[in-house]
């Protein structure tokens, strides 16, 4: 194996030796490009279909703001609070489906996709805390401050968005190399601390109907029941060797 | 400011003389029902609302407050974005869901603490009331509030036709059950049918209203068609919806939303800038169609018509 992919954790790497000696018509999409100038392509691509929904909501606010109908509903701010709050959620998905997938599939050229997913994910929140702060409390600090504090499910939420800044600052290859792999991944486990309060934070908000966040619940169940079984079967089995 | 100037809406509804003229005879009634108000009322009210000079929705702005405009909401606004549970839980659903639904015939039963139960057609429940026009703020528990003019009826004149009996303390709306024609009602998120309630006192108000139409037009079905509840110093969940049943009873009904959660809705639900709803301040309000927050006023501006309904009473117990 290469250099390893730079967010693939060292410990699946393994795994990925053996899905890499299938045939390269399965690996990747075919084409003609060098592997790094395909990659390049890909998360150029990846880049400009993840900043549609902001091109696509800071259009709809725009419209909003000039009075014209807008799909972001008549109390534009709070449609602008929740669908921030939603794309965070759908880009958590993503960016923990990326290795499920790539199990399921052997489709390992997805693996450097993660942490450009992680990433939006991140961005989205913050547009997210940016609309309640900006928008929603008009830019007033103090009164920020106070709604952190005093109410639990915005406490949980702002906790939530803290912890996802060591893993922004850590995206890059070079921390990777300096924190080592096992160490950057143990530190990027916050990350399933981050689903669990995201989602504690988006139960605790809906008035009386759950039914958004209990569907995103379901496919982080799946997401997590896959990781468990993953982890069990590496320890039963002698199959996979450890390292 | 960014406050959106509509231009379909005329002159004359902004204020509308029926509320003038009411207002006047409300004063009167006040004065010689021995409510108290009228001292304190008339003098404010006289010099905040010259007719036709400002856009106050049938409202004497709290003293010392700002008066910020009141201009009715957009009709096409107050008949999309609604919580009308009924129809679906997002504010587009009751616009796009109770469309097909059937509000003629319709009854209401009146039962409980009354001379006359019975089982009244609308028209029947309403004959000989007089209709009254009246443009009131509508403050929502969630912190957005609208302007809408109303027609209805005084409830008390409905009351007052039933005859209460002396023993008779509240007043027990009940929302139509119907989940073939109402969607909403065939998941649990609510306890149904809806039910909402009143101190008899509350309910006898001059202000407290039951709604039979609104902008001129009869009550479109996501507004609560064909008769609902408004009480104006109250959040939106008091004005219960598609009425069928109307109850006097001793005791202090059970509501849903008080049901539902009772740290976070209670019974009375007097709109308190004071009193936080536990996941968010109510001080302050977004009017729907500006993008700042305007300050909340105790009893949504009506506190000197109804706040001696509460003398004495903790209304940080009785939120």
């Amino acid at each position: 194996m290469a250099a390893p992919t730079p967010v693939g954790p060292p410990d699946r790497g393994a795994s990925s030796v053996e899905r890499r000696a299938r045939p390269s018509t399965l690996d990747a999409p075919r084409s003609t490009l060098t592997p790094k100038a395909r990659k390049r392509v890909l998360a150029a691509l990846l880049f400009a279909a993840s900043s549609v929904p902001a091109l696509y909501l800071g259009w709809q606010f725009w419209r909003a703001w000039n009075y014209l109908p807008s799909d972001l509903g008549k109390d534009p701010v709070k449609g602008l609070e929740h669908a921030t709050g939603e794309t965070a959620i759908r880009f958590l998905v993503l960016t923990l489906a990326v290795t499920p997938l790539r199990q399921l599939t052997g489709w390992n050229w997805l693996a450097p996709f993660r942490r450009q997913l992680g990433l939006w994910m991140a961005f989205y929140a913050t547009t997210h805390l940016a609309t309640f702060y900006a928008l929603d409390l008009e830019g007033n600090l103090g009164e920020v401050a106070t709604e952190i504090v005093k109410r639990p499910y915005i406490t949980v939420g702002f906790v939530a968005w803290l912890l996802l800044l060591p893993l922004v600052l850590t995206s890059t290859t070079a921390s990777i190399r300096r924190l080592g792999g096992k160490r950057w991944n143990r530190l990027h486990q916050l990350t399933y601390v981050v689903v669990g309060l995201g989602m504690l934070h988006y139960f605790w908000s809906q008035k009386k109907d759950v039914t958004d966040p209990l569907l995103f619940a379901a496919v982080f169940a799946a997401l997590f029941a896959w990781r468990g079984w993953r982890a069990w079967q590496k320890r039963g089995g002698a199959v996979v060797p450890t390292r | 400011m960014l406050i959106r100037r509509p231009d379909d809406i005329p002159a004359s509804e902004i204020t509308p003389e029926g509320v003038y003229r009411d207002r006047r005879r409300f004063l009167g009634a006040a004065g010689t029902l021995g409510l108290g108000l009228a001292s304190g009322l008339i003098a404010p009210a006289a010099l905040a609302c010259a007719p036709g000079e400002t856009g106050e929705a049938n409202g004497e702005v709290e003293r010392g407050q700002p008066a910020l405009p009141d201009e009715p909401t957009p009709y096409e606004t107050a008949t999309t974005y609604n919580n009308f549970y009924e129809f679906g839980t997002d504010k587009e659903d009751p616009a796009a869901n109770a469309g097909a639904f059937r509000t003629r015939p319709w009854s209401v039963v009146v039962e409980g603490l009354v001379k006359k139960p019975a089982t009244y057609t609308l028209e029947d429940l309403l004959r000989g009331v007089g209709v009254v026009e009246r443009t009131y703020r509508m403050r929502c528990v969630e912190a957005w509030s609208m302007v809408i003019p109303w027609m209805g009826v005084p409830l008390r004149d409905v009351l007052a036709k039933v005859e209460p009996l002396p023993s008779a303390r509240f007043v027990e709306f009940t929302t139509l059950l119907d989940p073939r024609q109402m969607p909403g009602q065939r998941t649990a998120v609510l306890e149904w049918p809806y039910k909402e309630g009143l101190r008899l006192d509350e309910a006898r108000h001059p202000l407290t209203l039951l709604a039979t139409g609104m902008y001129g037009k009869t009550l479109p079905n996501q507004n609560g068609a064909p008769l609902r509840l408004v009480v104006p110093w109250k959040y939106g969940f008091k004005g219960v919806k598609s009425i069928v049943r109307i109850r006097l009873t001793e005791r202090q009904p059970r509501t849903t939303w008080n049901d539902a959660a009772a740290n976070e809705y209670g019974f009375y639900a007097n709109v308190n800038p004071a009193v936080d709803h536990p996941r968010w301040s109510q001080a302050r309000e977004r009017r729907i169609g500006e993008f700042r927050r305007r300050p909340t006023l105790p009893f949504n501006g009506y506190a000197d018509q109804v706040a001696s309904l509460y003398a004495g009473m903790d209304l940080k117990a009785n939120y």
